[in-house]
């Protein structure tokens, strides 16, 4: 069985059909690239697996359970993380306290046994924060030490991405859905990213999503490529077979004007 | 000239003349210099209130403000030009408002335009003399003002904390003879001299002139020298102390002084003052319970006051004679907390999808709903309607009763209560809870996607926020004795909220110092104040703060971290990245390459 079975999801925007009839699976341990050109409906996508939006159709079977319709929040639980294309951080919260704070949905201590600094509690709190070090630890040197008070949003843009990745490991998902991890990026950083990537798979054992403008870091990161266009899959399969297929060049260049070449 | 701008300093002299003279219209001039004395018998405290802009502004209007890299103009005889035009266009404008005051009957519009009022801007002679002496006080006031900028920057702060600890002393007079009398001072120096030391001091609700000479010369030779500072001293050292054990005993030192502090003072205080800071006690409560909502979780209610009225009626409801149960105050206070707790849920629930001003708005409205359902006559049976609940019994303390007429027992209580909720905001903050109501507080829709269950988030936060109001209001029924719906105005959630935003959201010192100031120095929405002559001009006052506040220093008097970052982003990220280049490493300068590039 798949780790996510997607089939026939359909997502509409008043007129605007997002997504139509998508059929997506990836099985544990793979990575996995979407691309697409732009308004393909590659973030709309992973949106809807995330819970930010609901389904208007199809289903989307997480370990065999029906997860569409899920509030975002359940989804995370079920353990399913994702970044953001446009990074979202909790800018005035310290590096160290996003971290934290994506642990809440996998920690149980509520507001009474903090009211009286339980044992229960104050062991919590430390696994927390060692979890949280541990994480950013994954990064090298670039998100511990001093870095772990700073607040969030004095980070320069390539540690912003990285933090969002740490902060989507942090929720202790078994899929972690990446939207354009070095959009933005130096190609020395993008280089770093994309083995930072593979990392996650082989040492940390994540099954990876990626949505990906970079050809590059496609080709060198997924097992497999699926090609949105207009909310359709239209091409799915390794790197060097997607990218010779006509369709997808197509989607991508446009078609020839008929009759004139 | 350097340091002289003519049309500035016209600007600042007019925002002086006109402030005066709106100051006079609403009656703050007449009523204060009828109250009170500053320094007995030169300045009273309508002058002041008429004319403490003047050597402000003059002040201002040629100062530069200090730039990195920009050359500063030297102190010169500009500044000395600049605020004699402030001070004459203030007096200008002040004396043709004498004029027309003096020529016109416009008394039928402006009421407080009183006889007495143009007595006090003529200072009781005639008119063109009176005139005349006013434009040279007001020149002259903008001339100090302006020469303040000649003297050093030490001399300058010594005069400032002198001239403040006068007027500070002055209108603090009820507080500070309190003190004199109840620590037996003043007896003392009865017998010895005898002439009591209060009347020495004070004469006619201000500062005698020597008195106000010793002040000032105290003040001017301790200004920048605190007596004791906190950080220095051996508990400091303690409590910040590496070794776990010393810590504990250091804090329990210290808790103990607090605790000592928190006994004695009621016995010193006297019952008024004990009942002001009684007050500050209960809106201090709520300000906390507040600060949870609005100020951790980012949700802005403006009902507030209705949980506290909960608090308040199910202990009218279960204590008072007026109807069957009459349980103690013990008794009934498990039960009004846990109905506290209810309305929370009950108000959150249906809000809990609503985002920013909608959510304020239905708050605002619940508060509305809930106070009109104690006023109606439908409910009279249950909440006595606009007669209310009276002859609430006092809190029974085994040997003693607590009521309104015993403020010091009442202010034990508050002390209790608040010591709780300030450990319950402080505990819940730095927990697993409190950062997921920050999370909440920056991006909700992330949070959610990040695994918070923000419905659950949510309402706690609103519970937590009834549950402290509730106590504000358990205590509040046992204080006052009777309650009525309209002591559970919107006003008093817009207080509550004032408290928190002047004070620092989300800061727990900083909504201590918000109510200290607020409810302990101005008063409360129906409750007197340190400054009882304030008390007409209360709205108005806490308005001027605010907009103050707002324009000059947004993150409150004392700004929780957070906050502050949020409003100062773009200077923390040039500090961090100043802070950066000072201590890089090799490695970090390798990766800041890198990151250059982004």
């Amino acid at each position: 069985m798949p780790l996510l079975q997607i089939n026939g999801l359909r997502k509409t925007f008043g007129g605007i059909k997002a997504l139509d009839g998508v059929e997506f699976h990836i099985d544990e341990g793979e990575i996995v690239s979407v691309i697409g050109p732009n308004g393909a409906g590659k973030t709309s996508f992973f949106n809807v697996i995330s819970g930010m939006f609901p389904p208007d159709g199809g289903e989307i079977l997480f370990e065999g359970r029906d997860i569409g319709g899920w509030e975002p929040n359940q989804i995370t639980t079920a353990g399913i993380a994702r970044t953001f294309q446009n990074v979202r951080l909790f800018p005035n919260m310290s590096v160290l306290e996003n971290i934290m704070v994506a642990q809440h949905c996998r920690t149980s201590q509520g507001m009474i046994p903090a009211i009286f600094r339980t044992k229960a509690f104050r062991q919590e709190e430390a696994e927390i924060e060692e979890r949280a070090k541990e994480i950013l630890g994954f990064f090298g040197t670039r998100l511990v030490g001093y870095r772990f008070d700073q607040p969030a949003f004095v980070l320069s843009y390539a540690n912003r991405r990285r933090l969002e990745i740490a902060r989507a490991m942090a929720t202790q998902p078994r899929l972690l859905l990446l939207d354009e991890p070095v959009a933005g990026m130096n190609p020395r950083e993008t280089v770093e990213l994309t083995g930072l990537i593979s990392r996650l798979r082989d040492e940390l054992g994540f099954t990876v999503v990626v949505i990906e403008h970079d050809m590059k870091v496609v080709r060198d990161v997924s097992d497999r490529v699926v090609v949105l266009d207009h909310g359709v899959k239209i091409a799915e399969g390794a790197y060097e077979d997607v990218s010779q297929n006509e369709d997808v060049i197509e989607a991508y260049l446009g078609r020839p004007a008929e009759g004139k070449s | 000239m350097t340091n002289f701008d003519l049309r500035k300093s016209i600007n600042w002299g007019l925002i002086a003349g006109l402030s005066a003279i709106f100051t006079a219209a609403v009656g703050i001039v007449e009523t204060f210099d009828k109250s009170r004395m500053v320094v007995s018998p030169f300045v009273s405290l309508g002058f002041l209130a008429l004319l403490w802009l003047v050597p402000v502004l003059a002040y201002r209007t040629s100062l530069v403000e200090e730039l990195e890299g920009v050359e500063r103009p030297e102190p010169s005889v500009g500044n000395v030009w600049s605020g004699a035009v402030v001070g004459s266009t203030a007096g200008i404008v002040i004396v043709a408002f004498t004029f027309v005051l003096n020529t016109w009957n416009i008394r039928e519009i402006f009421i407080k335009f009183s006889p007495a009022l143009l007595d006090i801007l003529t200072f009781n002679r005639s008119f063109a003399l009176g005139a005349l002496l006013m434009l040279i006080l007001a020149t002259v006031l903008g001339v100090v003002g302006g020469a303040m900028h000649l003297i050093g920057a030490e001399t300058r702060r010594r005069t400032v904390a002198a001239v403040l600890w006068i007027i500070v002393i002055a209108l603090f007079e009820r507080f500070v003879s309190q003190i004199l009398r109840q620590v037996q001072i003043d007896d003392l120096f009865d017998a010895v001299a005898g002439r009591s030391l209060v009347n020495i001091v004070y004469n006619d609700g201000g500062l005698t002139w020597g008195a106000a000479m010793i002040v000032a010369a105290v003040a001017y030779y301790l200004a920048g020298r605190p007596v004791i500072d906190f950080r220095e001293t051996k508990v400091a050292a303690g409590l910040r102390s590496t070794d776990r054990r010393e810590r504990t005993r250091w804090s329990l030192i210290a808790a103990g002084i607090v605790a000592a502090v928190i006994i004695v003072s009621p016995m010193l205080l006297g019952s008024l003052l004990s009942e002001i800071l009684a007050n500050v006690g209960l809106f201090l409560l709520m300000g906390l319970g507040l600060n949870i909502v609005v100020g951790l979780a980012g949700l802005l209610d403006l009902g507030y006051v209705a949980f506290f009225a909960v608090g308040a009626y199910s202990i009218g409801l279960l204590t008072s004679p007026q109807f069957n149960i009459q349980w103690s105050w013990w008794t009934a206070l498990p039960v009004a907390i846990a109905l506290s707790a209810l309305m929370g849920l009950l108000v959150g629930t249906p809000v809990i999808r609503m985002r920013g001003d909608y959510l304020a708005i239905v708050t605002l409205g619940f508060g509305e709903i809930v106070r009109i359902l104690f006023l109606s006559d439908f409910l009279k049976p249950l909440f006595g309607a606009a007669q209310g609940i009276t002859r609430i019994p006092p809190i029974n303390v085994g040997i003693t009763s607590v009521s309104g007429i015993n403020p010091q027992g009442i202010l034990y209580f508050a002390a209790a209560f608040v010591i709780l909720a300030s450990w319950i905001s402080y505990a819940v903050q730095s927990s697993r809870v409190g950062r997921a109501w920050t999370a909440l507080r920056e991006d909700e829709s992330v949070a959610q996607v990040m695994g918070i269950d923000t419905v659950k988030a949510k309402l706690s936060a609103f519970v937590v926020g009834a549950i402290l109001a509730g106590f504000g209001g358990a205590l509040f029924a046992a204080k006052v004795g009777s309650i009525f719906p309209t002591s559970f105005r919107l006003l008093v959630s817009i207080i509550i909220l004032v408290i928190v935003i002047v004070g620092g959201m989300g800061s727990i010192r900083g909504v201590m110092l918000g109510s200290l100031v607020l409810i302990g120095v101005l008063g409360g929405p129906t409750q007197p104040g340190l400054l009882l002559e304030f008390a007409d001009f209360k709205l108005l006052i806490v308005g001027v703060i605010l907009v103050y506040m707002m324009l000059q220093r947004p993150e409150g008097l004392v700004p929780s971290v957070r906050r502050s970052r949020e409003l100062h982003h773009e200077e923390l990220s040039q500090d961090a990245w100043f802070d950066k280049s000072g201590e890089f490493t090799e490695d970090e300068a390798v990766a800041a390459d890198s990151e250059d590039g982004s």
